[in-house]
């Protein structure tokens, strides 16, 4: 009943992506007919905003860039002003299949925070090397966080139910990797129930993920220097129903 | 100590303040601001006018060489004010932050909003009284996030 997919706002933040746009919010509305559809264009210098009207989609346009967290906290606060239940974040580079929102809508109702994992079974994802080090550290610490077992925290493919959309409405944060790190911490400290569904992702329509072993060293430390400042702040307390425990 | 570098003292000490105090005068800076600037002034024209406090102060906290004292605190007022900018601008970022996603969100009232209107008017134009209810949107939340 919770996940219905009326009752779901898609959140796509979009900052120049006009060349896949138009067709991902397409393919949103071809695979999840009657959802409704925010496209979060985050600043953009080119065409987003007209190719993600044409399309269909409401476009809420940010001034400035933002990043992923300023744009994804308009489209919490959007849901909220205008009840919808869920919220789910898809990329506007086409790299989430929405037919994959069915998967996660199915475990809503015993669950505050779903992620779209890349590494749980479906689909052939790899990353390599200091990277990959980066995403198995994380994954081990915000697992015993979070008391699940999560093996893609930086999933960008997540969907957010009634109790987590009021968290997240105030406290998304929008550092750099706050969308991904620290927002599953602000979740699991605010007793919010996390669970991950297996999910295959396509690559990317354009560039692909940085396998360069300084950058993603750099990606390591600036990870850890987020889950460490994640921790340190204070908890956030969320009033509300809970969810029966499994 | 010569009578030229005492007077020199005391007038950069007395032109520091000057330049703080007029800024402040005019509104130019805010009290929070200028609060370290004229600690640093104040205690700057009071070693600039009695260099015998400077060596008193340097020997209450155990320094041999008293200029060194004058050093640090100098080092001491520059980090805090820097502390206090770092700190002032997260909190503007996070407000403007909040403004620009509220902006983002009154733009698609007011097209929805308009959109609404221009329905409105069409029908009007055409059969008298049968435009569309007016549907009040959902109040704005005030966000306070401070």
């Amino acid at each position: 009943m919770v996940g219905s997919v009326e009752k779901t706002l898609v959140v796509m933040p979009a900052f120049n992506e006009e060349e896949s746009v138009r067709a991902v919010v397409l393919e949103v509305f071809h695979k999840l007919p009657g959802i409704s559809c925010l496209v979060v264009d985050d600043g953009s210098s080119d065409e987003t905003t007209e190719e993600a009207r044409a399309a269909g989609a409401l476009v809420a346009r940010l001034p400035f860039n933002l990043g992923v967290g300023g744009a994804m906290r308009v489209g919490f606060r959007y849901a909220l002003e205008h009840g919808f239940d869920n919220v789910v974040q898809i990329d506007a580079d086409g790299q989430h299949d929405p037919a994959s929102v069915i998967a996660l809508l199915a475990q809503i109702d015993h669950a505050d925070l779903v992620l779209g994992a890349r590494f749980a079974g479906a689909g052939d994802y790899s990353v390599k090397g200091p990277r990959r080090w980066a995403m198995t550290f994380l994954s081990t610490f915000l697992s015993r966080s979070a008391r699940t077992t999560l093996t893609d925290t930086t999933s960008g493919f997540r969907l957010s139910g009634p109790r987590a959309v009021r968290l997240f409405a105030e406290h998304y944060p929008a550092e750099y990797l706050g969308d991904t790190i620290e927002s599953l911490v602000i979740a699991a400290r605010a007793k919010c129930v996390i669970a991950q569904v297996p999910v295959a992702m396509r690559t990317r329509a354009g560039g692909r993920p940085s396998h360069h072993p300084v950058k993603a060293a750099v990606y390591l430390a600036r990870a850890v220097l987020a889950l460490l400042f994640a921790l340190m702040r204070p908890p956030v307390r969320l009033q509300g129903r809970e969810i029966a425990s499994i | 100590m010569t009578v030229t570098s005492y007077i020199f003292g005391v007038l950069s000490a007395l032109l520091s303040l000057a330049v703080v105090i007029e800024l402040l005068r005019r509104g130019r800076l805010r009290e929070r601001h200028a609060i370290w600037w004229l600690i640093a002034g104040a205690l700057a024209l009071v070693v600039g006018v009695f260099p015998s406090t400077l060596v008193w102060a340097a020997g209450l906290v155990g320094v041999a060489v008293p200029l060194n004292l004058v050093f640090f605190v100098s080092v001491a007022v520059l980090f805090l004010v820097c502390i206090q900018h770092s700190a002032e601008l997260t909190a503007l970022e996070e407000k403007t932050r909040t403004l620009a996603e509220t902006v983002a969100l009154q733009d698609i009232r007011i097209r929805d909003l308009e959109r609404r209107a221009s329905v409105k008017a069409s029908s009007e134009s055409h059969e008298p009284g049968a435009g569309i209810p007016f549907i009040e949107p959902r109040r704005q939340r005030s966000s306070n996030e401070t």
